[in-house]
């Protein structure tokens, strides 16, 4: 144990920043479960398989552009923005595919909430196992030979086929920060401000707040709350696109269920910072990544995800609201 | 279905007498078609009614109280474990007396995490159930207690009767084999009875069909007494429910902590039947299936519940070559079952009477706004 603490002393810049990178991952797919909660109320069980898909994106976006070790700097930046849109793209639209199948047609019968719930858990199970299945789906369709790169041993890790080499840009404490841990930071930090601007200035953001308060009186006053519902399940996707290219900055690889986990975590940082809260959920995402990094520290990495969990209880328990308090509709322009 | 219940009560309990002895005959008949060719067909029946039993546990929380649990594989796994412990890993205790003790430890720990996690919104309690099932599975993975990710292993099978390693039992059971559709006597393999071995899984098959049915029995009980009536009120409406008095917190937590003793108890005889856990035996997935089980069947009725649970453990061993693919047909069904038949397979009688008032209610305002 003051081995431990030894080591979290030592450590505390290091951990501290990059539990920050982590948790700005974590607060941008915490938004997507955040704004559809916030609209809904419902939790968007299939979010986490949104992100995955997109780290998938991305992985394959690198390996069709045959980016290796020996690639220069420039083709991989450029590679990466191509990656960042593909995963963008993919992410929205494996968003709105879920909102088009699993919800809409629930939710025009008015469906009780549980049932919607197992609608969305059912289609996270289809999504990853079709993930995790599609080296026998390609065979299916003859293209098993032709895709071998993008569906062989679909069950195991896939990693970007290049090695990322952080470079230290400048020293915070003891700790010297990468230009990998700078951008996860600065591009998430951006893409929350501009959300935020978005749903707080815009025509659509006020759409959204309105109906977030009263669907029903947003749906009197002329507001199209199919569309909004819609434009929601997009945003969340493309933050979680974005989300899933940072993600794959760090991480660098992936797996069919890798969204579960990562899932559970971004809507512990949703409820943490108060679910239906923009700003919230970019706290939450924060606090979580640094506790938990922490945590993992103080009591071994082996526990790094129970810490999460028991987070999330501990909140639930004494302030169930979360840390900032819910309520999309409340955010006032 | 309405046919077989309006039967009078003691023809319905004749008729469940003979289903059940016929279920329980069903490893040494063999019946063509149903039994599965590839592997052990007790072994298969074994697991079959495991998920039955733990899709009874699962209805109770999900169907009666309307609390949705994607953790329920937790309590299948503390039952296991405790088993484990006591039995080889630090005692020697045997079997049925560590059955109940299996069993409290799981109702306890099912309170453990009822009492916080009940007072949250009911759309919370679906993601704090799930990191309690991960939760567990991390902590037997890393605590070399009871094994890390080892797990448990030569877990001893339940004492056979006559008691003694090369019993022969009291009396011996042929089977039936069947050859180009005629029934024949197999005096190769046969039963000894209640000799609970690893080559005959016949016995351990009796056993849980047993347990399977005392619970049912309990579960006929608890059902129809104040308990159900508080369950369904909660389930309907918590704040109406409240309000005439019924301490719903209360009522929740019995729910869980019954779901939670079903669960340990089909955890405690998979751990016997098996003689060797791991973390691993205890995925996510399979809090996953369950809640299918449940789901597709018909939550809140527990044929229903027991069909599911059934379905999702015999398919797949059926129609092995499909296995990789359940998952994805599951969560395919699960789709389709809430847009096509959200009330499952059997649905509970309940819902039909609670249709039908819809319908009147629906009428009345209907006629009320034309006037």
């Amino acid at each position: 144990m003051s081995d431990n603490l030894d080591f979290f002393v030592h450590n505390f810049f290091a951990l501290s920043i990059t539990g920050l990178a982590l948790g700005a991952v974590y607060a941008l797919v915490a938004l997507g479960y955040t704004m559809v909660y916030g609209v809904l109320q419902l939790i968007n069980f299939a979010h986490s398989e949104v992100f995955m898909y997109g780290t998938f994106a991305v992985v394959w976006v690198f390996t069709a552009f045959h980016v290796t070790d020996s690639s220069g700097a420039g083709t991989v930046i450029g590679v990466l923005l191509l990656a960042l849109l593909a995963a963008m793209a993919v992410s929205g639209g494996v968003a709105l595919l879920i909102e088009r199948v699993a919800y809409r047609p629930l939710i025009k019968k008015r469906s009780p909430k549980l049932i919607v719930l197992i609608a969305a858990i059912g289609a996270s199970t289809v999504l990853s196992e079709s993930m995790g299945l599609r080296d026998r789906i390609a065979a299916w369709f003859g293209l098993d030979d032709n895709l071998s790169s993008y569906v062989q041993a679909a069950r195991d890790n896939s990693s970007l086929p290049f090695t990322l080499d952080p470079k230290g840009l400048f020293t915070i404490g003891d700790y010297r920060v990468t230009d990998i841990d700078l951008v996860v930071i600065c591009a998430s930090l951006l893409m929350m401000i501009g959300l935020d601007q978005f749903v707080r200035r815009s025509k659509t953001g006020r759409g959204i707040r309105a109906v977030a308060q009263d669907p029903e009186s947003a749906s009197l006053m002329g507001v199209n709350s199919t569309r909004v519902v819609r434009i929601t399940f997009l945003i969340g996707g493309l933050m979680a696109g974005v989300a899933a290219t940072l993600y794959m900055l760090r991480i660098g690889t992936t797996r069919y269920d890798a969204g579960f986990i990562l899932g559970i975590k971004a809507f512990t940082a949703a409820v943490m910072g108060g679910i239906g809260n923009l700003r919230g959920a970019l706290l939450g995402g924060l606090v979580l990544g640094v506790a938990e990094n922490w945590g993992s520290a103080l009591i071994g990495t082996q526990w790094k995800d129970v810490v999460a969990f028991v987070l999330l209880l501990v909140i639930l328990l004494f302030r169930p609201s979360g840390l900032l308090g819910e309520a999309l509709g409340k955010a006032r322009a | 279905m309405t046919r077989i219940q309006n039967l009078n009560k003691p023809t319905k309990i004749v008729l469940l007498v003979i289903a059940a002895l016929f279920v329980y005959a069903l490893p040494l008949l063999n019946p063509p078609f149903l039994s599965t060719p590839d592997i052990d067909f007790g072994g298969v029946l074994f697991t079959c009614a495991a998920y039955a039993l733990v899709a009874l546990g699962l209805n109770i929380v999900i169907g009666y109280a309307g609390l949705l649990d994607l953790g329920y594989v937790g309590f299948y796994a503390v039952g296991a474990y405790t088993v484990g412990v006591l039995t080889v890993y630090h005692g020697s205790w045997p079997f049925f007396l560590v059955l109940p003790v299996a069993i409290v430890v799981t109702m306890i720990s099912g309170v453990i995490l009822g009492v916080p996690t009940l007072r949250v919104r009911g759309d919370y309690l679906a993601i704090v159930t799930l990191g309690f099932g991960e939760i567990i599975r991390l902590a037997v993975t890393n605590t070399d207690w009871v094994g890390a990710s080892r797990g448990i292993s030569n877990i001893p099978s339940p004492p056979s009767i006559p008691p003694g390693d090369n019993s022969d039992g009291l009396f011996e059971i042929p089977h039936i084999a069947w050859v180009n559709g005629q029934p024949l006597i197999d005096l190769d393999h046969k039963t000894k009875f209640l000799v609970f071995g690893v080559l005959d899984t016949v016995p351990f098959y009796w056993m849980i069909l047993t347990a399977l049915i005392l619970v049912l029995i309990g579960d006929y009980l608890v059902k129809r007494s104040r308990v159900g009536r508080a369950w369904e009120a909660t389930r309907e409406d918590e704040d109406a429910a409240e309000l005439m008095g019924v301490p719903t917190f209360k009522f929740k937590l019995l729910a869980f902590a019954l779901g939670a003793f079903i669960g340990g108890l089909s955890g405690a005889m998979f751990a016997t039947r098996q003689s060797h856990i791991d973390p691993i035996s205890f995925p996510l997935l399979l809090s996953m299936l369950f809640v299918a089980s449940v789901v597709i069947g018909g939550s809140g009725n527990r044929w229903g519940a027991m069909l599911g649970g059934v379905l999702v453990a015999y398919l797949p061993e059926r129609f092995r070559d499909f296995s990789d693919w359940r998952m994805l047909v599951f969560g395919i069904a699960l789709m389709a079952m809430t847009i096509l038949r959200p009330q499952g397979l059997i649905p509970p009688i309940r819902t039909r009477r609670a249709k039908r008032a819809q319908q009147e209610i629906a009428e009345l305002e209907g006629e009320e706004s034309v006037a």
